[in-house]
């Protein structure tokens, strides 16, 4: 018995090759559930609750902002949306089903273990670099930081949020407030210049931290080995190609030069190094797609779209990241759902965000163009 | 040289061993797949309470497990009777057998229970999720447990087979 439990840990431990060998897919079966079973348990209850089409077809047939709330009490929403006062604002709505999302998550990271807690919050650290840039560029732009913390995403807040506003240049900003925070190896010799802080730094600022956070997530999923790299290695492999793709696109006519857009590009994905080199490259739309096409996978996309549409590559780029998530719930034992759920549960909410839009400005005709069905 | 010192380790070594192993082994094997499907059973119920009553049954298969092991130690216990060493110094060629005869089935009954459990184990964990999603899957499920619990009685009737041939005296 003994020998057999120190096999089979012995095996979880190494089980880092892509082709786990029989031992290790059953020491990762029968251990998984030690410390993550319960909460693989409760994450999989979260998805039963996303809405499904027949929900937004039925929302998408709503009035006004107060049917919408009304539909909503009877959703898993409930709790969250019925305390919400007239007169209903799209915000409030979409804030209150954030905090559902955030209550769960916490609820969530509270009861992980480790390694789950770290992948937990890597999950997250996106929404920290999102938050860092928007206050620093409020702050440019001279808004009150107490109006600029309203707007953070929550899942991404810190305790130093608000000391950003002081900072100058990059280096103070490392400097005093981001080396306390876990961005802090985000920051390398190559982006700490001391230029002080305009809009086009501070969005190469949010590239190169974005790329070394992917490196760095992509690294540690692959250490914990098992199904959770494989599921995670093509998620973040997705990521990066996607950010590599929006790069791209946003700094065509930019004076961005082609080896600072290749810095921004991501040290993993299907399109490194290759796609990458030709995207760097890439001057137009079309040339972008012939980049992308020869990549099996995302030619698929790139056929749905037509010549010249590049506004309709966003929503299929999000059908495949909600695709890729809902598959990955197909495997069990595995970190991957989590962050599959965290990727849901916001399209859900940008989705309610595009309906409750869409009915504020008596759009109606639009919404199905915008919202992706999560299930 | 082997075989000299095999002669001359005591039977009832080996006799007690394999009654510890047969219950040791089985319920270690029955505990592993209780926590393995209980873990993911309590998480699942906490969405759709009502897979708890059917899913038991999953906890069920777990502990006949250890139900198997408790049998054979019992069995294999009143087997062992007290039988003095020969006045030679030498165990008689019965006692050995008897006693290998012993540890071989408890061993056979522990290790087959052993992974019988945590195959129920990791069946019923997924059981349960599966049936908070779609209530029209416990049938089929349950019907890989059952499979897998079979596993289980095929080690306690060999190993009652096995024992049948352990006489001491």
């Amino acid at each position: 018995f003994f020998f057999s439990c120190f096999s089979l840990a012995v095996s979880a431990s190494r089980a880092d090759k892509v082709a786990m060998s029989w031992l290790s897919t059953t020491a990762e079966m029968a251990l998984f559930n030690v410390k993550s079973g319960f909460l693989e348990a409760i994450v999989r209850g979260h998805k039963l609750g996303l809405l499904t089409t027949a929900d937004y077809s039925n929302l998408s047939q709503c009035d006004s902002l107060e049917d919408i709330k009304l539909y909503l009490t009877g959703t898993d929403y409930g709790d969250y949306v019925q305390n919400l006062a007239a007169p209903l604002q799209t915000t409030a709505l979409v804030e209150s089903c954030t905090q559902k999302l955030v209550d769960d998550w916490a609820y969530l990271r509270e009861n992980a273990g480790e390694p789950l807690g770290r992948f937990m919050d890597y999950c997250v650290y996106g929404h920290m670099i999102d938050n860092v840039v928007l206050i620093v560029m409020g702050t440019i732009h001279e808004r009150d930081v107490n109006e600029l913390l309203d707007k953070c995403h929550p899942l991404g807040l810190f305790d130093s949020l608000a000391s950003l506003g002081v900072a100058q240049n990059v280096r103070d900003l490392y400097r005093l407030v981001l080396v306390d925070t876990p961005l802090a190896p985000y920051f390398s010799e190559s982006n700490l210049a001391s230029e002080d802080l305009d809009e086009i730094n501070v969005e190469i600022l949010r590239n190169t931290l974005y790329k070394s956070y992917l490196d760095d997530f992509a690294q540690f999923c692959k250490s914990l080995g098992g199904t959770t790299a494989e599921v995670m290695a093509t998620t973040l492999a997705f990521q990066a190609d996607r950010r590599a793709l929006n790069i791209t696109l946003n700094s065509i006519g930019t004076e961005l030069t082609r080896d600072d857009r290749r810095r921004l590009y991501s040290n993993h994905g299907l399109l490194h190094p290759h796609g990458q080199a030709e995207l760097a490259a890439a001057d137009d739309f079309d040339s972008v797609r012939a980049a992308m096409e020869r990549v099996p996978e995302y030619a698929g996309i790139f056929s749905r779209v037509g010549a010249g549409e590049a506004h309709a590559l966003d929503k299929m780029l999000y059908d495949e990241e909600v695709r890729r998530a809902v598959n990955s719930f197909e495997q069990q034992f595995h970190f991957g759902i989590f962050h599959s759920y965290l990727a849901l549960r916001e399209q859900e909410i940008r989705n309610v965000m595009w309906i409750s839009e869409c009915i504020a400005q008596d759009q109606k005709g639009r919404i199905l163009d915008g919202i992706v069905f999560t299930i | 040289y082997w075989g000299l010192v095999f002669r001359h380790i005591s039977p009832y070594m080996w006799a007690s061993l394999g009654c510890a192993l047969a219950i040791g082994l089985s319920v270690a094997g029955a505990a592993w797949g209780i926590f393995l499907t209980g873990s993911s059973l309590v998480g699942a119920a906490v969405k759709a309470p009502r897979i708890t009553s059917k899913n038991l049954i999953s906890v069920i298969f777990c502990e006949a497990a250890a139900i198997y092991g408790v049998i054979t130690a019992i069995i294999l216990q009143t087997k062992v009777e007290d039988v003095p060493i020969g006045s030679d110094g030498e165990w008689s060629v019965k006692i050995l057998k008897a006693g290998y005869a012993v540890f071989g089935s408890g061993l056979c009954v522990g290790l087959s229970n052993l992974v019988c459990g945590i195959c129920v184990g990791i069946v019923g964990s997924s059981c349960a999720l599966a049936d908070a999603q779609n209530s029209t899957l416990f049938v089929k499920i349950l019907v890989i447990e059952i499979f897998g619990s079979a596993l289980g009685l095929f080690g306690v009737i060999v190993a009652i087979i096995i024992s049948a041939s352990a006489v001491f005296k």
